[in-house]
Parts: C-alpha cells; structure tokens; sequence
C-alpha cells in the first residue's frame, strides 16, 4: 500500500469511531459463540456477560455432534461446492479462450448470449428447473443440487475480459510447437489466468456454500441437505427452542468459510470486488 | 502457419464452446423462456391439464393483496437497506482508508458476514433479538427500557430485517468503495490542497466525489438489485410473517411455487421480479452513457 491521505480527522476519532462500530457489528458473532458455551439455565436468565460462569461448556457441541451428522452435511457442501466450480471452470474456460481468441461462426451470437444471460436473475430458471427435475426423478441428488449452476455466463465473460488482454505471440509460440487448441486451452491459457480463476472461484464457493434458496427447492430430508439446510432442519426438528445448541451448530456450519477467510483474506476481499458484478 | 489455418480455427472454436453453449441452452435459456410462458398459463404441479389464461395470472396479481402487501415490503425494505448500506459503507470506506493503522484489521471485521453462512447468522440473529432471552432485550431492560418483539411483531419486523439487510450488505459495499477509493491518484489530492482547497469536505466534493462515480452508480445497481431478490432471512426468521408484515417477493413467489405448487401464478411473480431487476440494469447503463464521464 502507498502511503496514505492525509487524514482529514484526527486518528483517535478514526479509531475510537471505527472501534466501536467494528465491535457492533462483531455482536452477533461474540454472542452466537458465548451462547454455544453456555448451560441452557444460563441463557434462560438472559444475562449480559458475553463470558459464561465457570469457564462454559463444550456439551452444546457434544450434543450437535451427537444428534447429527454434521460431518456429513459439511461433506455435502464440499460436494456440491467443488462440483460446481469444476464444471463451471469446465466449460467456461475453453469458451472464454474462443470467444476471446479464436475466430468461428457464431462468436458473436455466443457472446451476445452471454451478455443476455448476465442480465438473468438464478431465481428465474429455477420453477422450469424444478419441475424438469421432478419429472426426470433427480430431485434430492446432488446433480439436482450441481446442475443448475454447472453454466456460468459470468465466469464466460470474467474469462474472456481476462484473455483478451492476454499476448496472441503466447498463443502463437504455443502452436508454432505442435501444440492442440485444447492443450492449449489448460497448459498455456488457464495457468496464465490463475488470478482470475481464483477470484472467480472464491466467488463461486461463496455463493454456492451460503445459498439457500435452491437447496430449499431440491432437496428434502437430510440426505443430500448442505449446511445451510443442515440448520434449518436441525431448528425445527431437535433444537426448537435449545439457543445453545442452534448456536454450537451455527458455529460449525458458518467456521469452514471463516476460517478460509481468516486466512487468505486479502485473496477474498480482491476475489469479491473484481467479481462484485454478478453479485 | 499450417494449412487453412481459417477452417481448423472455426472447428477448434466450435467445439470449445460446445459444452457451454449446450449447457447455456438447456440450463438457462430454455427454462428462462418456459418461466416467461408459464406465466401465462394456469399450470398447477400434479393437475392433468395446462391452459392458456393470456393475462390471468396477472390479473389476479392486481387484486391479490397479498402480493399487494408483498410488492409494497420489498420496496420499503429496499428503501431502508439501501440508502444506508451504501452511504454507511462509503463513509466507513473515507474513514478506514484516511490513515494506515487498523486498514487490513476493519475490513476484516466489516467484511466478515458477506463470507459468513446467511442461515446460520439469522439463528444469531433470532437469539440476539429475542424478546424475553435476547441480550438486545436483556440491555434495554437494564437501562429501563422495554424492546419490543423485534421479528414477531408486525410493527417492527420489516425494520428488524431490513437491519439485519444493511448489517450483511455493507461489508460487500465497502470492498468495492475501497477499491474505487485505491483507483483515485493520490497526487489529485495534493494538487487541489496546493490549489488552495483547505477544507477536507471541499476536496471530497470536488476531487473524490465525481472521481468515484462509477464506483457509487455500480454499487447502488448492485445493492438495489441484492435487496430485491432478498430470502434468506425471511425464510429463515419469520416466514413473511405475522400477518405477511414481511412477505417479500421472492418469498411470495417460494411460496406460491413450491409450497402450493401454483406454478402458473409464481411464475407471473417472478416475472415481475426479473421485469424489476431490468429495469435497475436498464438505469445504470443508461445513467453511465450520460452522467458519470468525467473525461
């Protein structure tokens, strides 16, 4: 980072005023953790201490642990998550390289379809979808959970921005050596276009681990569930009214993609605004 | 150059943009067009028949005062959630980016529920603001105050959610005011103080402000059209209840979809919803072809 603007207020504001809005907003956080350590009778009394008596308990996760299968849930989402962002980079990488490179009837219907398709809401296909999936008996499945979202016009447009700007003299030099348009496509394209790969892809991970909207309309039971199901279910079928556990397998759930984010937080911050588009 | 260079071009870009052209067709376009027609007719999940109705469906949309109820939340919702997530996240954004200490630190923090699971931060959500139990509550009773049910009472649900919006979309709206704050040169800064522009407000005004336009018009499509097509909460928190005080669209269209399988009906619904989303995108471009040059 440059250095930085001069600061038109003083830094004990800035950090005083940033401090406590940082902490507000950490709220629910601090509050859904110390709930998950705490005895039910403890919650019932609605104390104000974030930190529980006696230094908490782990029965909140035990319980969680016990009652579901939350491994299994979590597997799930790594499923579908990776499922969809194989096919996604399946397909859109080889048609982003054509579109961007390659001169063949059709380009320019391919791309006004993919400027089209941007324009087009998920939620919008999705009726058609269900009822198709119904009829065809794949309701439940994970290809019901990792089809609708295998084609992603907005990898085909970040891919194709990505490999315009990229050199013809590299793509040339590859031919010149013998080399195929499909290998050319994986061993000098996409290595090339990692940036935007990983960018594309923390975005894709993101979206698919945290929707809800259509593994509600795919999936019933808690077979093929993804996490977010995963709590829902585990709401309104064991824990009812039980805060401590609903928090402990909050936590769990939420962790995986936290944790991710903990660590390579400068990858997602750039990762969502350069994909910030699709939203 | 090998030989007809031109021919085996054409083939090897065909057949690489096969499996998404294929996948394109049968994923995306053919059900968008089957909802467009849906919507047209009167098809029910299970009923042996399907039949044309023309406008029926959104006939009975009109003196449905469901979706009445449900068209008039979402606009109020998007009303409170957007103006403020996006004048919050901006200020944030002047605040955090106007000295080096604590940068990385608060992004961080402001950032984290956009990665967090939305069904899981609602669970959180419902402890924090509940009546009896909820530490909300619990303060408020300490300093003599008595909250409300904040999401089971029809005059402060919709408000609760739409905190809740503005809590989950500022961190987004931050990133991206950040990175548009990064793009400006510092050296404009300089310029305008050496001009003899003293005051930190005039700088903002004159040099920033217009500067960051793109950035703002992007935002505020994107935070428009990400309220609109809000879910996760309601479905989770309140099920467009009490008394459908916080039905939304895309609830309203779940509902009437998969829950009475009027499909006829929720296509219309979401009809009107991408008809929304359009219109939003049809604003941005034409703002950005007129107003945000600054060349």
């Amino acid at each position: 980072m440059a250095e930085p603007r001069r600061s038109p207020w003083p830094e004990a504001v800035r950090l005083l005023v940033l401090g406590t809005l940082g902490l507000l907003f950490l709220m629910p956080y601090l509050w859904m953790v110390s709930a998950s350590l705490k005895p039910l009778d403890e919650i019932f009394r609605a104390s104000l201490s974030l930190i529980p008596e006696g230094g908490g308990t782990l029965r909140n996760y035990l319980r969680v642990l016990s009652e579901v299968p939350v491994l299994h849930y979590l597997w799930n989402g790594v499923v579908v998550c990776a499922g969809i962002l194989f096919f996604q980079l399946l397909f859109a990488v080889p048609a982003g390289y054509a579109i961007a490179k390659l001169n063949f009837p059709g380009r320019e219907w391919m791309f006004g379809a993919v400027m089209l398709g941007l324009l087009v809401p998920y939620h919008v296909p999705a009726l058609p979808l269900y009822v198709a999936f119904s009829w065809m008996g794949i309701l439940n499945t994970y290809a019901s959970l990792i089809l609708p979202s295998v084609i992603s016009v907005f990898a085909i447009f970040l891919f194709r921005q990505f490999f315009k700007a990229l050199p013809d003299e590299l793509i040339h030099a590859a031919r010149i050596d013998g080399m195929g348009e499909l290998s050319i496509v994986w061993r000098v394209i996409l290595p090339n276009a990692l940036p935007a790969a990983t960018a594309f892809a923390i975005f894709s991970v993101v979206a698919h681990w945290n929707d809800l909207f259509w593994p509600l309309i795919a999936v019933t039971g808690h077979d093929r569930a993804t996490p977010a199901l995963a709590i829902l279910y585990y709401r309104s079928e064991e824990a009812g009214d039980d805060f401590g556990a609903l928090m402990a397998a909050s936590v769990i759930m939420t962790a995986p993609l936290v944790v991710a984010f903990l660590v390579a937080q400068r990858r997602f911050v750039e990762g969502i605004a350069t994909t910030g588009l699709k939203g | 150059m090998r030989g007809r260079p031109g021919r085996a071009e054409a083939l090897a870009g065909i057949l690489l943009s096969l499996p998404a052209g294929l996948s394109y067709l049968l994923l995306l376009l053919m059900p968008t067009l089957a909802a467009v027609l849906l919507a047209f007719t009167d098809y029910e999940l299970g009923a042996p028949t399907i039949a044309w109705i023309g406008l029926g469906n959104f006939e009975e949309l009109l003196e449905d005062p469901g979706f009445r109820v449900s068209l008039r939340n979402t606009l109020v919702y998007v009303g409170i959630v957007a103006p403020v997530s996006i004048a919050g996240a901006l200020g944030l954004a002047l605040l955090i980016e106007s000295a080096a200490r604590g940068r990385t630190l608060f992004r961080a923090v402001f950032f984290l529920p956009v990665v967090s699971l939305p069904v899981a931060m609602a669970t959180a959500w419902q402890y924090l603001l509940h009546p009896t139990i909820g530490p909300v509550n619990a303060f408020l009773r300490d300093i003599g105050l008595s909250g409300p049910a904040w999401l089971t009472s029809s005059d402060t649900v919709l408000l609760s959610l739409a905190f809740i919006g503005i809590w989950e979309a500022i961190g987004f709206n931050l990133v991206l005011f950040m990175a548009g704050l990064t793009a400006i040169p510092r050296e404009l800064h300089h310029a305008a103080e050496v001009d003899g522009v003293p005051s930190a407000w005039e700088r903002f005004r004159l040099v920033t402000w217009p500067l960051l336009g793109p950035t703002t018009l992007f935002v505020v499509t994107i935070t428009l059209i990400r309220a609109v097509r809000t879910f996760d909460s309601v479905a989770v928190l309140t099920q467009g209840g009490p008394n459908r005080a916080s039905e939304v669209l895309l609830y309203t269209m779940y509902t009437e979809g998969f829950t009475f399988f009027r499909l006829g009906y929720s296509a219309a619904i979401t009809l009107v919803f991408l008809v929304i989303v359009l219109a939003l995108m049809l604003l941005q471009t034409r703002v950005l072809d007129r107003r945000v040059h600054y060349g």
